[in-house]
């Protein structure tokens, strides 16, 4: 199977900070790949880097086959980002913010049109739709974010702490969404704090102060730890690490 | 080019949703306008005066010593031209000039009746006002001094002409100086808050992800900002033409190309600070001290440049309103054409050549 994102030995340093410390790995084309680690890991740095956000220090890597110093344009076309802070546009509604980035996509009106439509319905944006962004609660507003990241239909979907602040209902659904975009194809990219999540992932990393302490399916981690629940799994081998240094 | 269209069409639909601040920004020329509208006096040195003297004689040369000495004249750069009294004052070579015609001397001998001529430049009413007084006492001093005690004042007048301002008001001189801040107002300030919103609330990073460049992005911001300045600038212009009764003599189009020039040159500095800054409280802060300021105080717009110290003439000097200033009074009030502002001309596009690519290279480069 062909691998969607590719890295080698990818490095961050902000002068004498090293955010991100030759990482190495690879997602597969189709995968929910669950990228977890705690607060300033250096988790956002990579997905920056890789959307073409932040050119990195040092390393390779590659998106959808580009190149991430050279084609970061052509990466751009073939994924789609949603940031853990709401990113669009609270002064315009829910239609004129999807509409923006159908026109930014390249979208014809009619494509544009059929596609608000179809994941109007999917997402069931419909009755908030033509509410201003900004007056809408978190789940509603992540909703709609991730439709303005699925309109142009991306290969790879970058979610960056997707679900944070959202009640527990709108999350089983959110990931429901990702299970059907992954079966229809989709690589998805996701952070999360949420463990229960993680365990929905194909494939976990776990990144720790700049580095990837392990990668594997969520439960062979835990039989390789002996641990029972991926809580505790990632709780030890971070605070382990934590002493060791 | 379909891209920047689509962006331009969102910042024009962002201006038009916040009605508080497109009130604020169609509001504020016109009340800063009746604002100004009280008289600034100030004290004036160092008025540029040409001396045209045809009497060559001891007596006219002695005159027009008496008037560089007072402190309040100086002689106009050695390589201007003054024969032509109407060019010279055009090109602002000299605010005023002196004409003394053959036979001065004989006539304070003879003390025949004499014609002393002084042309002055209304256009900055201030340094006008100030020219006219300072020269009557000179020559009434001077003329105490040549004549022997107690006789009567020869017949030497002075013919005094005002040109282009004939009433030296204040409004026809700080009209212009308002359009230049409110044009740098507008333009600076609004757009690094426009773009240092974008980056304070995220959509900066979303929209970077989408197959758009930051110079796209850029331009598309700014544009619907140019439309606004204009419409302000052309505001305040009618209002100053209606209200004040200012002239314009000038040809709108040659003003209507600067001006553009001018409010790319104020947009490329709020590019600028958009880039070193992450919140629109900051940005408008740094807009303020960094355009509002300068274009205000360091134009010459309420303060004579030729009266600053030393150090302020200089870092005049990268202040574009300091240029607009001299086209626009020179545009509305004397009619000058690009003939005699070509200096001002290619200060004003070099310098906004140069904030325009710094602006660019520094927002790539945040970027990248």
């Amino acid at each position: 199977m062909e691998n969607a994102v590719v890295m080698d030995r990818l490095t961050k340093r902000f002068g004498d900070f090293t955010a991100v410390d030759e990482i190495s790995m690879q997602v597969k084309k189709g995968e929910i790949f669950g990228f977890l680690g705690a607060n300033g890991a250096g988790k956002t740095t990579v997905i920056r880097m890789l959307c073409g956000l932040l050119l990195p220090t040092s390393g390779k890597g590659s998106v959808s086959g580009f190149d991430i110093y050279r084609d970061s344009e052509k990466i751009k076309q073939s994924i789609g980002y949603m940031s853990q802070k709401f990113s669009l546009y609270k002064d315009l509604t829910g239609q004129e913010n999807l509409r923006f980035y159908g026109s930014v996509y390249q979208l014809s009106k009619g494509d544009l049109r059929r596609r608000i439509d179809s994941l109007a319905e999917s997402l069931d944006l419909r009755e908030f739709i033509d509410r201003l962004a900004g007056s809408l609660p978190v789940g509603w507003r992540q909703r709609l974010a991730l439709a303005a990241a699925l309109l142009h239909s991306p290969q790879i979907l970058f979610l960056d702490e997707p679900t944070a602040g959202v009640d527990p209902v709108f999350r089983r659904r959110f990931w429901e969404i990702l299970y059907r975009l992954a079966e229809e194809g989709t690589t998805i990219f996701v952070t999360t704090h949420y463990m229960d999540e993680a365990e929905f992932c194909q494939r976990i990393s776990i990144m720790h102060r700049g580095r990837l302490i392990e990668m594997g399916n969520p439960q062979e981690l835990i039989r390789k730890y002996q641990q029972i629940t991926l809580q505790d799994l990632f709780v030890n081998l971070i605070s382990g690490k934590s002493t060791d240094e | 080019m379909n891209k920047i269209k689509f962006i331009a069409i969102k910042e024009v639909r962002h201006i038009l949703r916040d009605s508080r601040s497109l009130t604020i920004a169609i509001l504020m020329p016109i009340l800063m306008t009746l604002l100004y509208g009280y008289a600034i006096n100030l004290d004036v040195k160092n008025i540029k005066l040409a001396v045209l003297d045809f009497d060559k004689t001891r007596e006219s040369r002695e005159l027009t010593q008496k008037f560089y000495n007072s402190g309040y004249f100086a002689r106009p750069s050695a390589s201007s031209d003054i024969s032509d009294p109407e060019r010279t004052l055009k090109s602002g070579d000299a605010n005023i000039i002196l004409t003394i015609r053959p036979g001065f001397a004989s006539a304070l001998t003879d003390l025949r009746s004499y014609e002393l001529g002084l042309l002055i430049d209304g256009a900055d009413a201030n340094t006008a006002a100030a020219s006219f007084s300072y020269s009557g006492i000179i020559i009434g001093q001077f003329l105490e001094s040549k004549l022997p005690p107690g006789a009567e004042m020869p017949g030497v007048v002075i013919s005094q002409q005002v040109l282009y301002n004939p009433d030296m008001k204040s409004s026809h001189f700080f009209v212009p100086g308002l359009i230049a801040s409110i044009l740098m107002m507008i333009s600076a300030l609004m757009t690094s808050v426009t773009i240092a919103r974008e980056k304070e609330t995220g959509t900066m990073e979303q929209l970077l992800t989408s197959p758009v460049t930051p110079v796209q992005v850029i331009i598309g911001k700014v544009l619907p900002y140019i439309g606004l300045a204009l419409l302000d600038g052309i505001l305040v212009i009618l209002f100053a033409v209606f209200h004040y009764g200012v002239p314009f003599v000038g040809s709108m189009w040659l003003l209507l190309f600067f001006g553009i020039i001018y409010i790319i040159a104020a947009l490329s500095i709020g590019i600028f600070i958009s880039t070193l800054v992450r919140t629109q409280q900051v940005a408008m802060m740094a807009a303020q001290i960094t355009t509002m300021l300068p274009s205000v105080m360091l134009s010459g717009f309420i303060f004579e440049i030729k009266n600053m110290p030393q150090v302020l003439q200089y870092i005049t000097y990268i202040v574009p309103a300091k240029y607009f200033l001299l086209i626009i009074r020179g545009i509305m009030l004397k009619g000058s054409s690009l003939h005699v502002l070509w200096t001002q001309a290619i200060f004003l596009v070099a310098l906004t050549l140069i904030l325009l690519s710094i602006a660019v290279k520094k927002f790539e480069l945040k970027i990248g």
